[in-house]
């Protein structure tokens, strides 16, 4: 029996852009379980639904998050539209379709980057973050923010995006591509990223589904979930197949973000070969009653957005589970039995995103 | 327009070990527990099966505001239940992991569980 020792990870690590603390239960330098603890960022903004009407809260939602804002706005909105049983103009559902997959090009490649980081690969780091300033870019052209862009608007979306314009970022995400293949090389190939990925942290696809796993978590474990397959926004005119890989190791976390980057350019395209001329918002007067639960495929997986209205113009309840939450659980299960020096690792390959985890 | 068929089964407390288990063996997959305040704490269980969602929910009143966990059915339930414990303070019996009311670490009792005037 070797010796037990309980060692504080978090809530300020390297490896970690927001604050989350583990205790990690170790025999010798193998851990044995974790502990979560959360609480760090908490700011009760379901509780705010009760102090903004209901249009002001499309802004509060938006917030949840800085990498995934556009899909938080968008969520919220879908799922007050579905109180209203309004079915927006379909130049909008474009338009949110291909914001929310240019969102997950910026939030993949921003993980790609701080995975890189963690393996101490500077170049590939900033080599990821700079095609990532490319997909800002494009937000501050079309919205003109690139953190926060409040476009999304219950009806709707605020701007449209000019044909020009949209030529503009295909010929963008094409150049992209091929620099994207030269970083996903070093990815699938390098010697040092397959010894620290490869066969660590394994989440079979039994335990994935019995843990609750969600979006490229699961799909790395070969579970078959991407809630963009219930057509929603303009996904039904859309040809994508759910990412799957089957090992449920890091590295076939890894493969399933970057084969999600290469999907998600493909998406744009196909939205901007189909996008119909229209209007691109629709007059919804009147306070929502009823109930509605929605759900999206964020970059990190599912998120849920249950919202419950009551004829006023504040809503009673506003929930969001974030994929984050969901992910927590299989993280514990990932960590059983590793080395602590795969800690660090093992946690970035949840993509873990705290504020939204909080909210 | 969101087409997805959602269906919300009212069911009694004493019924949800049961009814959950029931879920659980028909292969579905626990996606979120929610808590509403309004008039008695109204909890529902949301569960998917091949993207269609099914809800079982009932209402808890004053007096009786105490439900079994289910993380004996499913594990990872314990962080849903552990967040509505302590947010709106409804009493949840036997949570597989219990953070006795230190989950989000807030300095507020049960803030979800409060009414706009309430102290």
């Amino acid at each position: 029996m070797g010796k037990r020792t309980v060692i504080p990870f978090g809530p300020q690590h390297p490896v970690l852009p927001e604050p989350i603390h583990l205790d990690l239960v170790l025999v010798d330098e193998t851990v044995e379980s974790a502990i979560p603890r959360i609480g760090y960022i908490h700011r009760g903004l379901e509780k705010l639904v009760e102090k903004k009407d209901f249009q002001q809260y499309t802004y509060v939602a938006e917030r949840i998050c800085g990498i995934c804002s556009f899909m938080h706005g968008m969520g919220y909105c879908m799922a007050v539209e579905s109180i209203f049983e309004a079915d927006i103009p379909e130049r909008a559902k474009f338009l949110r379709t291909i914001w929310a997959e240019l969102s997950r090009l910026h939030s993949h490649l921003l993980w790609l980057g701080l995975m890189a980081d963690a393996f101490g690969f500077e170049s590939l780091f900033m080599q990821s973050w700079k095609l990532r300033e490319l997909i800002l870019d494009i937000f501050e052209e079309t919205t003109g923010g690139r953190v926060i862009f409040s476009v999304c608007d219950i009806g709707g979306v605020r701007r449209d995006i000019d044909g020009a314009t949209l030529n503009k970022i295909v010929n963008i995400l094409t150049d992209m591509e091929k620099e994207l293949r030269e970083i996903s090389h070093v990815f699938f190939n390098d010697h040092s990223v397959k010894l620290r990925t490869q066969g660590v942290g394994v989440l079979s696809k039994q335990a994935a589904f019995d843990l609750g796993a969600v979006g490229p978590m699961a799909r790395a474990s070969g579970i078959k979930l991407d809630m963009r397959c219930r057509g929603y926004a303009a996904y039904d005119r859309i040809k994508f197949k759910p990412i799957v890989e089957t090992e449920g190791d890091s590295f076939a976390r890894i493969s399933v973000r970057i084969k999600e980057l290469f999907q998600a350019i493909s998406i744009i395209k196909q939205c901007v070969a189909l996008i119909p001329e229209g209007d691109i918002k629709m007059k919804i007067t009147g306070n929502p009653s009823g109930e509605h639960f929605t759900r999206l495929e964020q970059p990190r997986g599912e998120v849920v957005y249950y919202a419950k209205a009551n004829g006023t113009k504040y809503l009673d309840r506003l929930r969001v589970r974030t994929p984050t939450f969901a992910n927590v659980p299989a993280l514990l299960e990932t960590l059983k039995g590793c080395a602590l020096a795969d800690v660090p690792i093992l946690i970035l390959t949840i993509d873990p995103c705290i504020s939204c985890t909080e909210r | 327009m969101e087409m997805e068929q959602q269906t919300v089964r009212m069911i009694s407390p004493q019924d949800l070990l049961a009814d959950t288990l029931r879920l659980k063996n028909g292969g579905y997959r626990l996606v979120a527990i929610s808590c509403t305040n309004k008039d008695g704490m109204e909890l529902s269980y949301s569960f998917d099966k091949n993207y269609e969602l099914l809800t079982l929910r009932f209402v808890l009143t004053e007096e009786e505001q105490e439900v079994e966990s289910i993380s004996v059915i499913y594990p990872y339930s314990f962080l849903y239940e552990n967040e509505i414990k302590e947010l709106f303070g409804v009493r949840i019996k036997d949570i597989a992991i219990d953070f006795e009311d230190s989950l989000y670490q807030i300095p507020v009792k049960t803030p979800f569980g409060r009414k706009e005037g309430d102290d």
